[in-house]
């Protein structure tokens, strides 16, 4: 395994996080509401996971070094926990774990609709991000990964109808999604500079 | 138990049911639970003001502030079986987008906001309209404490002890005239020390403007408050005067104001102004109504631990029905939400 501790400091980094937020409301330091705080943590953490494991190629692009691709897969699946938590953290602390206001709220919202489909999306993407699926697959697996730029889409959707009155921060959440999606155009891609020499430098 | 409420067509000062006369109605229970709480207070009557609840952050009260303590009616109004939210909570959890729009923001923020001196505008359609200083304002009023239940439209909820004086008393001392139907509040506007309101990203047209129709601030539960938990308000919930609706949800509830009008017409509100499907005027409490974003027929009341989520059924008019029922019958709420 290439990069053993690269990959060890990312898993820990994961995590980290929501180890940090539980301790956090344990000690009552998140205010009165936790469960909210907790709910909004883990989806905002989840997209800022997105948001790095996409721009794990451009930066490969850029400098050449290959580590950035080897944890592109660990850092797709932390986006995955964390909205496998999120919606944990939903059902027990907003509904209070009823599930038939559950079945409303899938028939009746439409963020909530846009969310539930992006998770199906990641949850595809994680069920098939082993080696054995990637052999099985062969050529339509990169077809079916190419899913994570509509994931990312909803997953932005889904942020802006929870948007109350300033869109400051989902502005910049967008930007870099926007972006990172923009690299991914040919056109775009081919001008994209290879900084540090890429993988003919000589040493 | 049904209460009268006069229709705003027929609002006339003198035709107001006597405060006296609706609160004392509560106070054969009222009274017995003040005795028990008198009772578990020994020190009570010597101690100072600000120690009547737990934890309370002293203030530095305004002298007018300190005089009118001292003749408040305490638990004039009281909530059956309901723990009041700690102090720490129902000031360090606030939506006052002024100052931010997370939840901490406003407690971070707004040691900025100067409310001494403050002056308040009474204008439109009143007898007597007028710039007053705020101790000016205050003066005829005596405080009552009034322990409500607070229900945010986001589905989380406290239990708040006000100190203020009834809106029908201001009502009768500025005397709106015959065409006068709705009052129309407005906020600070004041972005030098209101970050919120420099963000280019907020969405909101400030200054902030709430509104209520002539009978429903007539109504004995529409309260103006200068203080809560038995000291004046902090900042950040909404000092020096603001309005507290209980059985509305609280963005109606507007803070820190400076303008009041009696006006003919239904005022454009902010919420209603910014997403009209999703905010209505008259904003009452209804588990009925979902927001379309989210479902109002529970609500988180605070505090709601992550190991012990308080999570409870909301309450017609927010549990004030009996008080305010009448105010809307023949509307149709599913239409005015």
């Amino acid at each position: 395994m290439r990069y053993p501790w690269l990959r060890l400091a990312i898993f820990l980094l994961g995590c980290l996080f929501p180890a940090w937020w539980l301790y956090e409301a344990a000690m009552n330091l998140l205010g009165p509401d936790p469960g909210k705080i907790l709910v909004d943590r883990l989806g905002l953490g989840a997209l800022i996971f997105l948001l790095i494991t996409l721009s794990m190629t451009p930066l490969q692009r850029l400098t050449g070094w290959s580590g950035w691709i080897v944890v592109r897969r660990q850092l797709g699946l932390w986006c995955f926990a964390y909205i496998v938590l999120h919606m944990t953290a939903y059902m027990v602390f907003i509904l209070g774990l009823d599930w038939g206001q559950l079945g409303v709220e899938l028939r009746k919202r439409p963020y909530i609709i846009v969310g539930v489909l992006g998770f199906i999306g990641l949850l595809a993407l994680a069920v098939t991000s082993n080696r054995y699926s990637q052999r099985r697959l062969g050529a339509r697996w990169k077809k079916l990964h190419k899913l994570v730029y509509l994931i990312l889409g909803l997953g932005l959707l889904h942020f802006l109808w929870i948007v109350r009155s300033d869109l400051k921060e989902w502005a910049i959440y967008a930007s870099i999604g926007a972006a990172l999606l923009a690299l991914r155009i040919p056109a775009v891609w081919r001008r994209v500079p290879r900084l540090m020499g890429g993988r003919g430098r000589v040493v | 138990m049904l209460i009268k409420i006069p229709r705003s067509s027929d609002c006339q000062a003198s035709e107001i049911t006597p405060e006296s006369l609706y609160l004392s109605r509560r106070d054969v229970l009222g009274a017995s639970l003040a005795g028990i709480a008198v009772g578990a207070l020994p020190g009570l009557a010597s101690a100072g003001e600000s120690s009547r609840y737990a934890d309370v952050a002293p203030g530095a009260p305004p002298q007018w502030f300190s005089d009118k303590l001292g003749a408040a009616r305490w638990q004039a109004v009281t909530v059956k079986d309901e723990a009041i939210t700690p102090f720490k909570d129902a000031t360090h959890y606030n939506n006052f987008y002024e100052f931010g729009t997370d939840k901490g923001d406003p407690a971070a923020n707004a040691g900025s906001l100067k409310t001494e001196p403050w002056s308040l505008v009474v204008d439109g359609e009143v007898a007597k309209p007028g710039r007053y200083a705020l101790e000016d304002f205050v003066r005829p009023y005596q405080l009552e404490e009034r322990i409500y239940r607070l229900r945010c439209v986001e589905a989380w909820s406290m239990v708040i002890p006000w100190l203020g004086f009834t809106l029908a008393d201001v009502l009768k001392q500025v005397q709106p005239t015959s065409k006068a139907r709705y009052l129309r509040f407005e906020t600070l506007h004041d972005p030098k020390v209101m970050p919120g309101q420099r963000s280019s990203f907020a969405l909101i047209d400030w200054p902030y403007v709430e509104g209520l129709r002539l009978d429903e601030a007539m109504n004995p539960l529409a309260i103006l408050a200068v203080g809560m938990y038995g000291r004046e308000l902090p900042n950040q919930n909404g000092a020096p005067l603001r309005l507290v609706v209980p059985w509305k949800y609280g963005f109606k509830s507007i803070k820190s104001i400076v303008r009041i009008s009696l006006v003919a017409e239904q005022p454009k509100t902010t919420w209603e102004s910014l997403a009209p499907t999703e905010y209505g005027f008259y904003a009452n409490v209804n588990p009925n109504v979902d927001h379309p974003r989210w479902t109002q027929t529970r609500e988180r009341r605070l505090p709601s631990g992550l190991f012990s989520p308080n999570v409870r059924d909301t309450l017609m008019f927010n549990g004030y029905g009996d008080e305010v029922a009448s105010l809307y019958s023949g509307l149709d709420l599913r239409k005015n939400y």
